[in-house]
Formats: structure tokens, sequence, C-alpha cells
């Protein structure tokens, strides 16, 4: 049996919201006119704000309460001290004489500012992976261009929990790599549960949103161009570096992005391939959310989530006026 | 002509792509200064052949000589040529000025030298105070002369120029053409030009390739390609003609038509198969009882500045190009000057040697 959990009213509603549509569209292609087209997009306007507006207001209404709703900033006090809570009872209790027992808890600023590190060097690793890799793949003298890009796009067929658990089973004690070496005659290695592991699950998880920004930008350049720079004394470092990267910035801009915010508010791979022993920004807004329970803290942590995300989308929009790259930049 | 005169010598070039043959044993020669056309329908293989002097492609069989240099192996940064592309092709990353300036900056020519350099050129292509626009803001026209000067600065010894007038109006490239040839007399620099427009080639160059097929069928001075066409495709595709089988009775006569003409070829043979080219303007139309052959004016077309009219006589249909309008269904008479009629092997067998 299905689980129809839907209470009667829910089901009206949608039936309603439905048949109104249709008729929105009938009427429209009767009279071919005076209905205006934006109706149309009601009901992506309506998914809209539910499953985006909503939520982003609801994080906001949530990151200045507290746990009975009154308007409160300890939320954001609380992301830059942890122990606040705690600070402020000694405090209460022991008054001036009670400084000597406060200290800030930087573990959330902490986190924050390793997984904007982390998020950096896998942006660079990619982009230094990624770039040559799109340069293959565009080129139109390599017979194997084509084949790149499938084998590319295959993993990304994948969902990247599979992925990440798939590595896990590569490097683990046990794994596939130690047991080669064993059986060679080395001793086994420590790979997991460090951030080196951690980073490698990211680098490879990201690095198709950096390849294929590149590789489209450099796909659509008149190859004219490079022909063009050769022709005016260009040996081919020369014609890379003068003509072909500054005209596939767009398409790198667009790769950083796209690499950049994920990579920032990765979860889950640290846990998998870091085994706790590393903690990331958006592994610390899950667990305020489902292990501590403490929406209004979580939410705060995603609200400036947000923000930088925000700021740094208008950084590199910036550098990529006209949107060329493709990307969501 | 003498060896040493040569610039670039073209030595038995192949050219395969996939197995399909683009270009089949050329060989030709440029002379220094001279402003030389390829000429020729799409897929003849003039680009290609240009593009193999550019060093862009290597040729299947074949080798390419600089000064009697051997220089087919020579990747195209190191060639003394430079081209201007069909499209232009100016970096859209750079401005008017740093375009031009590429090749010289590539060269490590001291800043203001280049500066003085690229100022120059503007002037030359009639586009100074230009230098800070970015290239997408100019027109097409200017464009293309952006290509010109940024081809011409580094002072090449030949100038390759691949339909560089193709995306221009008719006016514009009229005065593109005159521009360009003058640039070229004034700088003596040797031009190789790639074009499909005969009107073109008539007017810039030196010397007509006309190619077809991937082969070279003829190679002459304008006026020489356009007079004495070597055979019924180079009469065709330069100027407009009437092409005719017909039979050599003996030499300096000539029967097609179901008539006999006078004319000044020989050395045929007798009653061997001919091609005979006719071209519209050089058939006069006179009264019907005083011509070699008559006919009624099947339809008239206005041209500007002559009248286009088909003229039916019985067993063919003449082209003729005359100032002077003969009304439709008007019957004429036809009168062609001996040297006017031109004989030519036929192309079969042309093609079968």
């Amino acid at each position: 049996m299905i689980d129809m959990s839907l209470p009667w009213w829910g089901w009206v509603l949608m039936g309603a919201g439905l048949a109104f549509f249709l008729l929105l569209i009938i009427v429209s292609i009767r009279r071919n006119h005076g209905v205006k087209r934006s109706l149309f997009a009601s009901p992506y306007t309506l998914w809209m704000i539910i499953f985006t507006i909503l939520p982003v207001v609801l994080i906001g209404y949530y990151a200045f309460t507290d746990t009975n709703g009154a308007f409160t900033l300890n939320n954001f006090r609380n992301f830059w001290d942890s122990n606040y809570e705690s600070n402020k009872v000694i405090m209460q209790a022991m008054g001036e004489a009670g400084a000597a027992y406060v200290s800030r808890g930087t573990v959330n600023v902490d986190t924050l500012v390793y997984s904007l590190w982390m998020a950096f060097k896998c942006t660079v690793i990619c982009l230094l992976l990624g770039y040559p890799a799109a340069l293959f793949m565009a080129d139109r003298n390599m017979k194997l261009g084509p084949t790149l890009v499938v084998l590319f796009i295959i993993p990304m067929w994948m969902n990247f929990l599979l992925r990440t658990i798939a590595w896990m089973s590569l490097l683990e004690d046990s794994g596939l790599i130690n047991t080669l070496l064993k059986w060679l005659g080395f001793s086994g290695v420590q790979l997991m549960y460090n951030s080196n592991a951690v980073l490698l699950g990211m680098v490879y998880n990201f690095l198709p949103f950096m390849v294929f920004p590149i590789y489209t930008v450099l796909n659509k350049m008149d190859f004219r161009l490079s022909e063009a720079a050769a022709d005016l004394g260009c040996n081919s470092y020369q014609t890379l570096y003068k003509v072909i990267m500054p005209l596939s910035v767009p398409g790198v801009i667009s790769g950083i992005t796209m690499v950049f915010m994920p990579s920032v508010t990765t979860f889950f791979i640290p846990r998998m391939l870091g085994g706790g022993n590393t903690m990331m920004f958006g592994d610390l807004i899950e667990s305020k959310f489902l292990v501590e329970g403490n929406w209004n803290v979580g939410s705060a942590l995603s609200l400036i989530m947000m923000v930088l995300i925000l700021i740094s989308l208008s950084i590199l929009r910036k550098a990529d006026p006209n949107g060329e790259g493709g990307g969501i930049a | 002509m003498m060896e040493q005169e040569h610039l670039i010598d073209l030595k038995d070039i192949s050219k395969d792509f996939d197995g399909t043959t683009v270009l089949n044993h050329i060989n030709l020669y440029v002379r220094k200064k001279e402003f030389i056309t390829l000429l020729g329908p799409s897929g003849c293989g003039k680009t290609t052949t240009l593009r193999i002097i550019g060093g862009f492609e290597y040729p299947t069989t074949g080798q390419v000589y600089f000064e009697g240099k051997d220089i087919t192996d020579l990747p195209p940064y190191k060639r003394r040529v430079n081209s201007v592309f069909q499209k232009y092709a100016l970096f859209p990353h750079l401005n008017v000025q740093d375009n031009i300036a590429f090749g010289l900056k590539i060269a490590k020519v001291p800043k203001d030298e280049i500066r003085r350099r690229v100022d120059r050129m503007l002037d030359l292509v009639n586009l100074s105070g230009y230098g800070k626009r970015k290239v997408d803001q100019l027109s097409g026209g200017q464009q293309q002369r952006i290509a010109i000067a940024r081809a011409l600065v580094n002072e090449p010894e030949v100038l390759l120029l691949d339909e560089p007038l193709g995306a221009l109006d008719l006016k514009l490239r009229t005065e593109m053409q005159l521009e360009l040839k003058s640039m070229q007399q004034r700088l003596g620099i040797t031009c190789i030009y790639v074009t499909h427009d005969q009107e073109e080639a008539l007017t810039m160059s030196d010397t007509v390739v006309v190619m077809n097929d991937g082969r070279i069928l003829q190679i002459g001075d304008p006026k020489r390609i356009y007079d004495e066409p070597a055979n019924a495709f180079v009469a065709d595709f330069i100027g407009e003609s009437n092409i005719l089988r017909g039979t050599m009775v003996h030499d300096e006569l000539v029967h097609f038509s179901g008539y006999d003409f006078p004319c000044v070829d020989a050395g045929f043979g007798e009653d061997a198969p001919v091609d005979v080219v006719i071209r519209p303007e050089d058939i006069m139309l006179v009264g019907e009882d005083i011509g070699q052959i008559s006919g009624v004016v099947k339809s008239v077309l206005f041209k500007g500045v002559h009248y286009e009219m088909m003229v039916d006589c019985g067993e063919t249909t003449f082209k003729v190009h005359s100032t002077i309008m003969q009304p439709q269904g008007s019957r004429v008479g036809l009168s062609i000057v001996p040297y006017n009629i031109h004989i030519m092997k036929p192309m079969s067998e042309e093609a079968a040697k």
C-alpha cells in the first residue's frame, strides 16, 4: 500500500490549481490573445516561491530570532564565539572575576576559514588539471578529444555519494591501493581520514564543473585566431598565453564559480573521506540542524555562507560582465 | 623568366584531405612585387594553395620554395609572410592599436618604434585616431583595413589575402580594391590574393591563375586570360560567353550552329571537334539579311550599361550584349568578326591529357 499521507484538502488544492492552469491554456488558445503570456509562468513562479524564496525567508527569520521567536543577534555572536552562551553564564555568575575563565570558542570561524582554504585549494587544483584537459578536448587536431569529453561526462551520471564511497574502497587501509602496495612488499599507507583525502574527493567531484565551461568557450573560439597568431610570429606557447588564454577567461571564471561555490559548502565528503577528523562548513551547518537541533544558529551560519557566496559571485561577475562563460556567474 | 626572380616556387604540390584530392600536382611561381590572384569556384583548391604557402597546411607531396630555399617544413611563425584572413580574425580581446602591434610585440621591436609604425599604418589605412577603439566597434570595412594593417606592419615579403573583401558590399568592395592595389604598388609588396570574383581578379592582378578541381587551368595577365581563355571552363568562368560545340572544317574556317564561319585559328586539323567561345559583346546585331546568321530575339534584359538579349538562331541560342536594344520578337542578323571567334580543344580531350 502506498501511504497517501497528503490530507484531503491538499489533493483538492492541487487539483484546483491544475484545473485553473489548464483552463488558462484553453482560454488563451481559443482567444489567441487577451490572456497575458506571463500567466503561463505562474506554476513556475509558485514553485520558486515555495521552494526558493520561502526557505530563504525562513532562514532569515530563524537566524534573527531565538528559540522563543524573539529578535536577537545572539546567533551571529555564536558564530563568532561558540562559547558565547557559556561565557555569558560565567560572567553572570562571577562578574569581572569570571573574565579569566572566559575564552572565545573559535570552532565556527575556524571551520569557515578551513572551508574557504580547502575550496580555494580545490579550485586551484581543478583549474590546473582542468584547463589542459579542456585544451586537449577542444583541440581540432586531437582525434581523442570527443572520447575525452565522454569520459569526463560518464562519472557525472552517477550520484556523487556513490562516487565518494567508491573512493573509500580505493583508499581505505584494506582498500585496493593498500592491498596492492602490500602485495608488492611495501608497508601500507594511511591514505584516508586526513584533509588530503578530502581534497582528493572534492577535486574528483568538482573537476567536470571546471572542465566543461572552459571546454565550451574554447570550442566556440574561432580557430583562425590561433592561425592569425601563428601568422604574426607566435609559436604555440605564445599563441596559448597571448590569444587562447585571454579569450578563455569567461570560461575560466565560470569554471571557478561552479567549483568554488559548491566546494565551500561541501559536506558528506569530509565525513566519508576525512572520517570526522576534518569538518567543513557544510558539515557544521548540517550538524547544527540535524545533530544539535539548533535551527537558529544553523540558519545564522547558512546566512553568513550565503552572503559570502553572493559577494564572490558579484566579484566574479565583474570579471565577466557579458556572462560569456555560459555558467551561473 | 630567370629562376632568381622567383620569390615563391610551388613544385608539384598535392594535397589530400581524407582521401579526397584537393590539389593535384600544382606548379606555380610568384615573382617579386607581383600581384597574383588565384581565381576559381569554391572548392577549387585556391584557399588550400594559399594556406600551404602560409604554412597552415602541409602538402601531401611537393615542396614550397622561398627565395630558392625549401620552406615546406617551416612552421607559419617562422615564414616571412603575413596573412589577411577571410573573416579578418582580429583579436577580440585587444583594441585596434594592440591588434596591429601584435606581430611587432612578438618580434620584440622597441616600444617607441612600435608606436611609430602602428601610427603610420593607421594613417595608411585611413583610420588614424581609431587606435583605442575596440575591434567589435568597427564596421566591416574598417575591420578589414585593420586586418590589412596588422599584416602589413610587419613588413612581410609576401602578403597573403584570402577573399578579404568577400564580406563587404559592392561599393565598399570596389573602393577597397583600388585602395589595396594602390597600397600594394606604393609599398612594392608581393601579394597573393584568393578570390572567386573574376571581376576583382581582372581589376587588381598582374597575373591571374585560374583553378578548378585542384588543377591550374591557365596562368596569364588579366587581358590574356580574358581575350584568350585556354579552354571553355576559363572562358565561362571569366566573363560571360557563348560556348558552342563546333567542327574545324580546315584552318581558319570553323563550322558551328549550322554555318561556316571564318576565324583566325589554325592547326587543329581537318574536321576536328572543337569548342567555340564567343563573348556576348563580340556579337554584332545587324540587319536580318546582312548578318552571317539570323534569328529571333527571345528575351531582353536591361543590365545597366548594356542590354542582354537572347537570340534564337534555330540550332543555338546566342547571348548578345549591345547598347542598342532590339525589341523582343524582332528578327535580327548576327555578325562575328573572325578574331573574336575563339577556338579551343574540347574540354574532355583537355582533361584526358
